[in-house]
Protein backbone atom coordinates (compact mmCIF):
# COMPACT_ATOMS: atom_id res chain seq x y z
CA UNK A 1 0.00 0.00 0.00
CA UNK A 2 0.88 3.61 -0.45
CA UNK A 3 2.08 4.31 3.06
CA UNK A 4 4.26 1.27 3.40
CA UNK A 5 5.83 1.95 0.02
CA UNK A 6 6.65 5.61 0.55
CA UNK A 7 7.22 5.98 4.27
CA UNK A 8 10.94 5.04 4.33
CA UNK A 9 11.72 7.38 1.45
CA UNK A 10 9.71 10.19 3.00
CA UNK A 11 11.66 9.90 6.22
CA UNK A 12 15.00 9.82 4.37
CA UNK A 13 14.15 12.88 2.35
CA UNK A 14 12.85 14.72 5.42
CA UNK A 15 16.22 14.07 7.06
CA UNK A 16 17.76 16.41 4.50
CA UNK A 17 15.95 19.25 6.24
CA UNK A 18 15.48 18.32 9.88
CA UNK A 19 18.19 17.29 12.29
CA UNK A 20 16.81 14.15 13.89
CA UNK A 21 15.14 10.91 12.93
CA UNK A 22 12.23 11.67 15.25
CA UNK A 23 11.65 15.06 13.63
CA UNK A 24 11.82 13.42 10.19
CA UNK A 25 9.19 10.87 11.21
CA UNK A 26 6.95 13.68 12.45
CA UNK A 27 7.36 15.48 9.14
CA UNK A 28 6.40 12.29 7.32
CA UNK A 29 3.33 11.87 9.53
CA UNK A 30 2.27 15.46 8.86
CA UNK A 31 2.74 14.80 5.18
CA UNK A 32 0.35 11.85 5.27
CA UNK A 33 -2.25 13.99 6.98
CA UNK A 34 -1.90 16.61 4.25
CA UNK A 35 -2.06 13.92 1.59
CA UNK A 36 -5.19 12.40 3.11
CA UNK A 37 -6.81 15.80 3.30
CA UNK A 38 -5.93 16.70 -0.24
CA UNK A 39 -6.34 13.39 -2.00
CA UNK A 40 -9.85 14.08 -3.28
CA UNK A 41 -8.58 17.31 -4.79
CA UNK A 42 -5.54 15.69 -6.36
CA UNK A 43 -6.00 16.23 -10.06
CA UNK A 44 -3.36 13.97 -11.44
CA UNK A 45 -1.49 16.77 -13.17
CA UNK A 46 1.70 15.47 -11.65
CA UNK A 47 2.33 11.91 -10.57
CA UNK A 48 1.05 11.02 -7.14
CA UNK A 49 4.59 10.38 -5.99
CA UNK A 50 5.79 13.79 -7.14
CA UNK A 51 2.84 15.44 -5.43
CA UNK A 52 3.46 13.63 -2.14
CA UNK A 53 7.13 14.58 -2.12
CA UNK A 54 6.38 18.20 -2.89
CA UNK A 55 4.12 18.28 0.12
CA UNK A 56 6.84 16.64 2.19
CA UNK A 57 9.60 19.05 1.24
CA UNK A 58 7.34 22.02 1.96
CA UNK A 59 6.43 20.71 5.38
CA UNK A 60 10.06 19.84 6.12
CA UNK A 61 11.28 23.30 5.12
CA UNK A 62 8.59 24.98 7.20
CA UNK A 63 9.49 22.81 10.15
CA UNK A 64 13.19 23.58 9.76
CA UNK A 65 12.47 27.29 9.83
CA UNK A 66 10.14 26.96 12.80
CA UNK A 67 12.83 25.06 14.71
CA UNK A 68 15.20 27.94 14.01
CA UNK A 69 17.38 25.80 11.86
CA UNK A 70 18.96 27.91 9.20
CA UNK A 71 18.32 26.18 5.98
CA UNK A 72 21.51 25.83 4.06
CA UNK A 73 19.63 26.21 0.83
CA UNK A 74 22.63 26.50 -1.37
CA UNK A 75 24.16 23.53 0.40
CA UNK A 76 20.93 21.61 -0.02
CA UNK A 77 20.61 22.31 -3.67
CA UNK A 78 24.19 22.26 -4.73
CA UNK A 79 26.66 19.51 -4.15
CA UNK A 80 29.19 22.11 -3.11
CA UNK A 81 31.91 23.85 -4.97
CA UNK A 82 34.75 21.99 -3.35
CA UNK A 83 35.27 18.91 -5.45
CA UNK A 84 35.32 15.67 -3.53
CA UNK A 85 37.53 13.03 -5.07
CA UNK A 86 35.89 9.69 -5.81
CA UNK A 87 39.16 8.02 -4.87
CA UNK A 88 41.87 9.44 -2.59
CA UNK A 89 44.55 11.26 -4.57
CA UNK A 90 47.25 9.20 -2.88
CA UNK A 91 46.02 6.11 -4.70
CA UNK A 92 47.33 7.65 -7.93
CA UNK A 93 50.73 8.60 -9.28
CA UNK A 94 51.43 12.30 -9.51
CA UNK A 95 49.62 14.10 -12.36
CA UNK A 96 53.09 15.34 -13.38
CA UNK A 97 54.57 11.86 -13.38
CA UNK A 98 56.79 11.66 -16.48
CA UNK A 99 55.60 8.29 -17.66
CA UNK A 100 52.30 7.44 -15.99
CA UNK A 101 50.59 10.68 -14.95
CA UNK A 102 47.51 10.07 -12.83
CA UNK A 103 47.69 6.30 -13.13
CA UNK A 104 46.93 3.94 -10.27
CA UNK A 105 49.74 3.69 -7.78
CA UNK A 106 47.72 1.16 -5.80
CA UNK A 107 45.13 -0.29 -8.12
CA UNK A 108 41.90 -1.82 -6.86
CA UNK A 109 41.94 -5.55 -6.30
CA UNK A 110 38.98 -7.71 -7.33
CA UNK A 111 36.64 -8.43 -4.46
CA UNK A 112 36.23 -11.98 -3.22
CA UNK A 113 32.82 -13.01 -4.54
CA UNK A 114 31.73 -15.04 -1.55
CA UNK A 115 32.39 -12.10 0.78
CA UNK A 116 29.92 -9.92 -1.13
CA UNK A 117 26.97 -11.88 0.17
CA UNK A 118 28.20 -12.09 3.75
CA UNK A 119 26.04 -10.38 6.32
CA UNK A 120 29.04 -8.48 7.66
CA UNK A 121 29.54 -6.93 4.22
CA UNK A 122 25.90 -5.92 4.15
CA UNK A 123 26.15 -4.22 7.49
CA UNK A 124 29.25 -2.33 6.31
CA UNK A 125 27.21 -1.24 3.33
CA UNK A 126 24.43 0.02 5.61
CA UNK A 127 26.96 1.86 7.77
CA UNK A 128 28.47 3.50 4.72
CA UNK A 129 25.06 4.79 3.66
CA UNK A 130 24.35 6.11 7.14
CA UNK A 131 27.66 7.94 7.19
CA UNK A 132 26.84 9.96 4.05
CA UNK A 133 25.77 13.61 4.21
CA UNK A 134 21.96 13.82 4.18
CA UNK A 135 21.60 14.99 0.58
CA UNK A 136 23.85 12.25 -0.76
CA UNK A 137 22.07 9.69 1.39
CA UNK A 138 18.67 10.77 0.10
CA UNK A 139 19.76 10.58 -3.54
CA UNK A 140 21.49 7.20 -3.31
CA UNK A 141 18.62 5.74 -1.30
CA UNK A 142 15.98 6.78 -3.77
CA UNK A 143 17.99 5.87 -6.85
CA UNK A 144 19.76 2.68 -5.88
CA UNK A 145 17.81 1.23 -2.97
CA UNK A 146 14.31 2.28 -4.01
CA UNK A 147 15.05 2.09 -7.71
CA UNK A 148 13.65 5.47 -8.75
CA UNK A 149 14.59 7.06 -12.06
CA UNK A 150 16.82 10.10 -12.05
CA UNK A 151 13.89 12.21 -13.21
CA UNK A 152 11.72 11.11 -10.31
CA UNK A 153 14.52 11.88 -7.85
CA UNK A 154 15.09 15.30 -9.40
CA UNK A 155 11.42 16.13 -9.11
CA UNK A 156 11.05 14.87 -5.58
CA UNK A 157 14.15 16.63 -4.29
CA UNK A 158 13.97 19.62 -6.57
CA UNK A 159 17.47 19.08 -7.92
CA UNK A 160 18.93 19.89 -11.30
CA UNK A 161 20.01 16.98 -13.43
CA UNK A 162 23.68 17.79 -12.90
CA UNK A 163 23.36 18.12 -9.14
CA UNK A 164 21.45 14.88 -8.87
CA UNK A 165 24.24 13.14 -10.75
CA UNK A 166 27.04 14.75 -8.75
CA UNK A 167 25.38 13.77 -5.47
CA UNK A 168 24.83 10.23 -6.74
CA UNK A 169 28.44 10.02 -7.88
CA UNK A 170 29.82 11.15 -4.55
CA UNK A 171 27.55 8.83 -2.64
CA UNK A 172 28.31 5.75 -4.75
CA UNK A 173 32.03 6.49 -4.75
CA UNK A 174 32.11 6.68 -0.96
CA UNK A 175 30.10 3.52 -0.52
CA UNK A 176 32.44 1.69 -2.91
CA UNK A 177 35.46 2.99 -1.01
CA UNK A 178 34.00 1.78 2.29
CA UNK A 179 33.35 -1.66 0.83
CA UNK A 180 36.86 -1.75 -0.56
CA UNK A 181 38.36 -0.88 2.82
CA UNK A 182 36.45 -3.68 4.42
CA UNK A 183 36.85 -6.32 1.72
CA UNK A 184 40.57 -5.78 1.24
CA UNK A 185 41.11 -5.97 4.94
CA UNK A 186 38.98 -9.12 5.15
CA UNK A 187 40.74 -10.70 2.17
CA UNK A 188 44.22 -9.84 3.43
CA UNK B 1 42.84 6.66 -32.38
CA UNK B 2 43.77 9.17 -29.73
CA UNK B 3 47.06 10.87 -29.22
CA UNK B 4 48.77 10.41 -25.86
CA UNK B 5 47.55 13.86 -25.03
CA UNK B 6 43.88 13.08 -25.12
CA UNK B 7 43.98 9.88 -23.15
CA UNK B 8 42.16 9.80 -19.87
CA UNK B 9 44.22 9.18 -16.79
CA UNK B 10 42.92 6.70 -14.22
CA UNK B 11 42.37 9.58 -11.81
CA UNK B 12 40.17 11.32 -14.39
CA UNK B 13 38.33 8.15 -15.29
CA UNK B 14 37.08 7.41 -11.78
CA UNK B 15 35.30 10.78 -11.79
CA UNK B 16 33.42 9.85 -14.98
CA UNK B 17 32.12 6.48 -13.86
CA UNK B 18 28.67 7.68 -12.80
CA UNK B 19 28.23 9.73 -15.96
CA UNK B 20 29.27 6.63 -17.89
CA UNK B 21 26.84 4.33 -16.08
CA UNK B 22 24.08 6.93 -16.46
CA UNK B 23 24.70 7.13 -20.19
CA UNK B 24 25.53 10.81 -19.94
CA UNK B 25 28.95 10.87 -21.59
CA UNK B 26 29.27 12.39 -25.02
CA UNK B 27 30.12 9.93 -27.74
CA UNK B 28 33.77 10.93 -27.83
CA UNK B 29 34.15 10.76 -24.05
CA UNK B 30 32.51 7.36 -24.00
CA UNK B 31 34.93 6.07 -26.60
CA UNK B 32 37.89 7.33 -24.60
CA UNK B 33 36.39 5.74 -21.49
CA UNK B 34 35.85 2.37 -23.16
CA UNK B 35 39.28 2.50 -24.73
CA UNK B 36 40.89 3.13 -21.35
CA UNK B 37 38.94 0.34 -19.64
CA UNK B 38 40.08 -2.03 -22.37
CA UNK B 39 43.73 -1.52 -21.58
CA UNK B 40 43.74 -0.82 -17.85
CA UNK B 41 43.24 -3.59 -15.28
CA UNK B 42 42.93 -1.19 -12.36
CA UNK B 43 40.10 0.81 -13.96
CA UNK B 44 38.40 -2.33 -15.21
CA UNK B 45 38.27 -3.62 -11.64
CA UNK B 46 37.20 -0.19 -10.39
CA UNK B 47 34.27 0.00 -12.81
CA UNK B 48 33.23 -3.52 -11.88
CA UNK B 49 33.31 -2.54 -8.20
CA UNK B 50 31.07 0.44 -8.87
CA UNK B 51 28.64 -1.86 -10.68
CA UNK B 52 28.75 -4.33 -7.80
CA UNK B 53 28.16 -1.50 -5.35
CA UNK B 54 25.04 -0.36 -7.21
CA UNK B 55 23.80 -3.92 -7.48
CA UNK B 56 24.34 -4.55 -3.76
CA UNK B 57 22.46 -1.35 -2.97
CA UNK B 58 19.55 -2.75 -4.95
CA UNK B 59 19.38 -5.62 -2.48
CA UNK B 60 19.43 -3.55 0.68
CA UNK B 61 16.15 -4.23 2.46
CA UNK B 62 13.98 -1.13 2.44
CA UNK B 63 13.61 0.12 5.98
CA UNK B 64 10.67 -1.56 7.52
CA UNK B 65 8.25 0.64 9.37
CA UNK B 66 8.02 -0.16 13.03
CA UNK B 67 4.86 -2.25 13.53
CA UNK B 68 3.38 0.44 15.78
CA UNK B 69 3.96 3.19 13.24
CA UNK B 70 2.52 1.03 10.53
CA UNK B 71 -0.63 0.25 12.54
CA UNK B 72 -1.06 3.91 13.29
CA UNK B 73 -0.82 4.85 9.64
CA UNK B 74 -3.14 2.08 8.55
CA UNK B 75 -5.66 3.18 11.16
CA UNK B 76 -5.40 6.77 9.94
CA UNK B 77 -5.98 5.61 6.40
CA UNK B 78 -9.01 3.53 7.35
CA UNK B 79 -10.43 6.40 9.37
CA UNK B 80 -10.07 8.67 6.40
CA UNK B 81 -11.65 6.22 3.99
CA UNK B 82 -14.59 5.64 6.27
CA UNK B 83 -15.24 9.34 6.71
Amino acid sequence: MLVREYQPSLVRVARMYVPTQVAAEEVAAETWLAVLNGLDRFEGRSSLRTWIFRILTNIAKTRAVRDGRTLPFSALQEPGRVPEAAVDADRFLDPEHPRWPGHWAAKPQPWPEDALLASETRSRLAEAIDALPATQRAVISLRDIEGWSSEEVRNALDLSETNQRVLLHRARSKVRAALEDYLNEAGA
Amino acid sequence: MNGQFEQLSCQELVELVTDYLEGMLLEEERLRFDEHIGRCDGCDVYLEQMRLTVSMLGHVPKDALSPEAEQELIAAFRGWRAS
